[in-house]
């Protein structure tokens, strides 16, 4: 591994994982894990990484050879069906168009400061993210516009937020890092790396919590955090996999690798570059997915979804995956590869996603062209939503510090406490 | 206008040892029989106690509050009491921990998150300021924390340094978090049952050398609704020359000098500020009013400390009162030596207050003078 070469080999080349010139959706012989069979993680396949846990698969590319199928011809081999895969469309074509205009409206100024876009990444946060429930929590980083959106929240409300007005999902309090949103359990939009994991196993030990000790019966909600390949070698990162594993708390750990974290290739900054290996060591099932597929990734979060849902723990999936932009909208983006970047350009997860539901008959040109329509028209609404709305008052600055106003803490009777007289001098004499 | 800021250097004076200061109980008066005594231990023991069984939602998380009784048995009895689902003891991972806390007081749990020390905060300041403090502000209301951070603060003996840094005034800047700082056995189990039912993160700092001393508390302080309020300060001891400000274990010590300054006919008023943010600017500034001068005494580093904080109050808000500078007691500026005797230097002691109360009132004698 040249750990100086400025030019780094992307990851395919290097590893017999992916297959770039035949790999499309539908080469069901791809040594992806995202296939038709089912995710076995309860027959250990043991990879070469020793783990005590004999129950435990890491599951490893080049160890599953998956029978090859031919080109599905019935319906039920289809990965998908119309309704989901017309929901999960939108949903990517929505995290796009979405990104597409943040850039636009930056460089017009009507968005400033830090932007963190996500084209390219969008079948992870459409594979996943669409597979949970209202009550299901997710937890991101910085890279949130469109977590945020597959969750649920209003595209204006996520445009206006980032404009800076009154009317955005914080009410311009947060800003592009700092989504937060408590109808839809998007409980953030962090800007420290790493500091969104351990948040994210919180709430999920909060689900567990309630159903155990407050005896909520029903309560199966679980978490997704999603976080980077640079925020793997963080130390939250590995004592919230610990604490996962020995609790058994439901959440899902997504490893979004893009092999960049800024200009720092994944290669040069991780000893084992191999991500998901890292599941195992701590007692949870590691997986490493296609992230360009959304497909494959919709497979594998429905095993891990299941398994959390279950009670049966954590699980660490590692997608591999690729933003089309820089890191943010400042960034010049210049110590990346172009063979690189055209590599995984053609890995588009909508054009992928396309061409399958076209070839197998799910939907037709005309139909997924409405769709893009459709989604024209809710960015553009959005925009004006957002054009429109007001800056926040004066008076919203000091607001929301805290949530009993004044800070004094509020008595039982309703009125704060520090203004009953009797409580000035305290009782015991000294 | 300003220049009145002095060291805190205790090269003279009457030297009271540590295992004599055990002794010195505030007041030291005889009580009606009726009082009860309660340590500051078993205060916060019985508050943890009170505030779990009145609501599920409370649980503690931290190292060793659970087979191990609590590494100071604060949490003693708790772990039979509840079991492991609500008293946890987790593996030594603070900021793992204490964000695991964040995230499930995102979702109305209450956890009370204990450091082993304050230092250990340290590990996770990034969750009790970034996810914590900022949250209710960043979600813009949506998000609150209802999450107490609690453990001893400050100095111990002979910890060595990096077991006896004071927090009070880190935490103290930032907006989003309440800080408070009990003294007696009554405020701690008040603040601590105000803090676990207050919608918004608190840092509780306690103080291990008070854990095992003994204060009266009367029938209203043993009741299960007991709360005390945040942001109101007490007025320990009533006076009229000199105001005297300062929190945790320096109130004892205050108490002890106000006696001596009695003594040469210096009746000094001592504020216990039990709540460093919101800090108490009313009762200080109306105190200083009264008596116009003002000593502030902390166990801190003295650059940025509390007691700067209250001085600047001091000055914007009532200059014109003012009969003389305002004089600062901190900790040396150095952080804690091991040695025994060094360790007394870098403290603030009882003969440092008494004499900066003096100088406050312009009856100092030279330095080389004995207390």
């Amino acid at each position: 591994m040249a750990f100086s070469a400025k030019i780094i080999q992307p990851l395919s080349l290097l590893s017999p994982r992916s297959d770039n010139k035949t790999n499309n959706i539908n080469n069901l012989s791809s040594p992806f894990v995202g296939s038709i069979n089912k995710l076995r993680l309860s027959t250990p396949i043991i990879s070469s990484c020793r783990t005590h846990f004999g129950s435990v698969a890491a599951v490893k590319s080049d160890v599953i050879k998956d029978s090859k199928k031919p080109k599905s011809d019935t319906s039920s081999n289809l990965l998908i069906t119309k309704e989901e895969g017309l929901e999960v469309y939108e949903d990517m074509i929505l995290g796009r168009a979405f990104e597409d205009m943040c850039a636009q409206m930056y460089y017009r100024g009507k968005m400033f400061g830090f932007v963190h876009l996500y084209n390219g990444q969008e079948a992870v946060s459409s594979g996943f993210i669409k597979l949970l429930k209202k009550e299901d929590s997710v937890v991101s980083t910085y890279r949130d516009h469109v977590h945020a959106l597959s969750k649920g929240v209003p595209a204006s409300q996520v445009m206006s937020e980032l404009f800076g007005k009154a009317t955005g999902c914080c009410r311009g309090q947060g800003g592009s890092m700092h989504m937060f949103s408590k109808e839809h359990n998007v409980l953030g939009g962090f800007a420290f790396i790493g500091e969104g994991i351990p948040v994210a196993t919180g709430a999920a030990f909060t689900s567990k919590y309630r159903r155990e000790v407050l005896k909520e019966a029903d309560c199966d909600h679980v978490t997704m955090a999603f976080f980077g390949d640079g925020t793997c070698n963080n130390g939250q990162f590995f004592e919230c996999l610990n604490m996962a594993a020995l609790w058994k708390l439901p959440i899902i750990f997504v490893v979004e690798n893009n092999l960049w974290a800024i200009g720092m290739s994944h290669l040069r900054a991780t000893s084992d570059p191999q991500i998901w290996k890292k599941g195992p060591a701590f007692g949870m099932p590691g997986v490493h997915v296609d992230g360009m597929d959304v497909l494959k990734v919709r497979e594998v979060a429905k095993e891990a979804v299941g398994r959390a849902r279950r009670g049966e723990g954590p699980t660490l999936i590692e997608c591999e995956t690729y933003r089309f932009r820089g890191h943010s909208l400042a960034d010049p983006d210049e110590l990346r590869d172009p063979a690189e970047k055209a590599h995984y350009a053609a890995r588009d997860p909508i054009t992928s996603l396309k061409k399958y539901m076209v070839d197998n008959k799910l939907a037709t040109e005309a139909e997924l062209k409405d769709i893009e329509k459709k989604i024209d028209e809710v960015i553009e609404e959005a925009v004006e939503f957002a054009e429109e709305s007001p800056a926040p008052s004066r008076s919203q600055l000091l607001e929301n510090v805290f949530a009993d106003p004044k800070g004094f803490g509020i008595g039982p009777d309703g009125k704060y406490r520090c203004e009953d007289p009797k409580f000035t001098e305290g009782t015991a004499q000294v | 206008m300003l220049g009145f800021i002095r060291q805190t250097v205790c090269n003279r004076g009457v030297s009271v040892s540590k295992s004599q200061l055990r002794f010195l109980v505030p007041g030291g008066r005889n009580y009606a029989s009726g009082a009860k005594e309660m340590t500051v231990r078993d205060a916060l023991n019985s508050a943890l106690d009170e505030e779990m069984s009145a609501d599920s939602k409370v649980f503690i998380m931290g190292e060793e509050v659970g087979e191990y009784q609590g590494a100071y048995k604060i949490t003693k009895g708790l772990l039979d009491k509840y079991g492991p689902d609500r008293v946890i003891d987790t593996p030594i991972t603070e900021a793992g921990f204490t964000g695991i806390a964040v995230g499930a007081a995102y979702h109305s749990l209450k956890p009370v998150v204990e450091f082993m020390t304050f230092n250990f905060s340290m590990q996770a300041i990034d969750h009790i300021i970034n996810s914590a403090a900022k949250s209710n502000y960043m979600s813009a209301g949506q998000i609150s924390v209802p999450i107490v951070f609690r453990g001893p603060n400050g100095a111990a003996a002979g910890v060595g340094a990096q077991h006896s840094q004071c927090y009070a005034a880190w935490f103290g800047a930032c907006p989003g978090l309440k800080v408070l700082a009990p003294y007696s056995s009554e405020d701690a189990r008040g603040l601590l049952k105000a803090a676990i039912r207050d919608p918004d993160p608190v840092v509780f700092l306690e103080n291990e050398l008070l854990y095992g001393e003994s204060f009266p508390v009367s029938a209203e302080v043993l009741d299960s609704s007991f709360c005390l309020p945040i942001g109101k300060a007490k007025i320990e001891r009533e006076g009229k020359d000199v105001t005297i400000t300062t929190f945790s274990k320096m109130v004892g010590f205050a108490l002890k000098a106000a006696e001596i300054l009695e003594k040469e006919g210096i009746s000094a008023e001592v504020i216990n500020l039990r709540s460093i943010r919101p800090l108490d600017r009313a009762t200080i500034n109306s105190s200083v009013r009264k008596t116009n001068r003002l000593v502030t005494v902390e166990e801190g580093f003295p650059q940025h400390g509390v007691g700067a904080e209250i001085c600047a109050s001091v000055v914007e808000e009532s200059f014109e009162y003012l009969d003389a500078p305002v004089e600062r007691i901190a900790g040396a500026d150095v952080c804690m030596p091991y040695a025994a005797n060094l360790e007394r230097l870098a403290v603030p002691q009882i003969e440092d207050i008494v004499r900066a109360a003096k100088r406050a009132c312009y009856r100092s004698t030279s330095m080389a003078a004995t207390g």
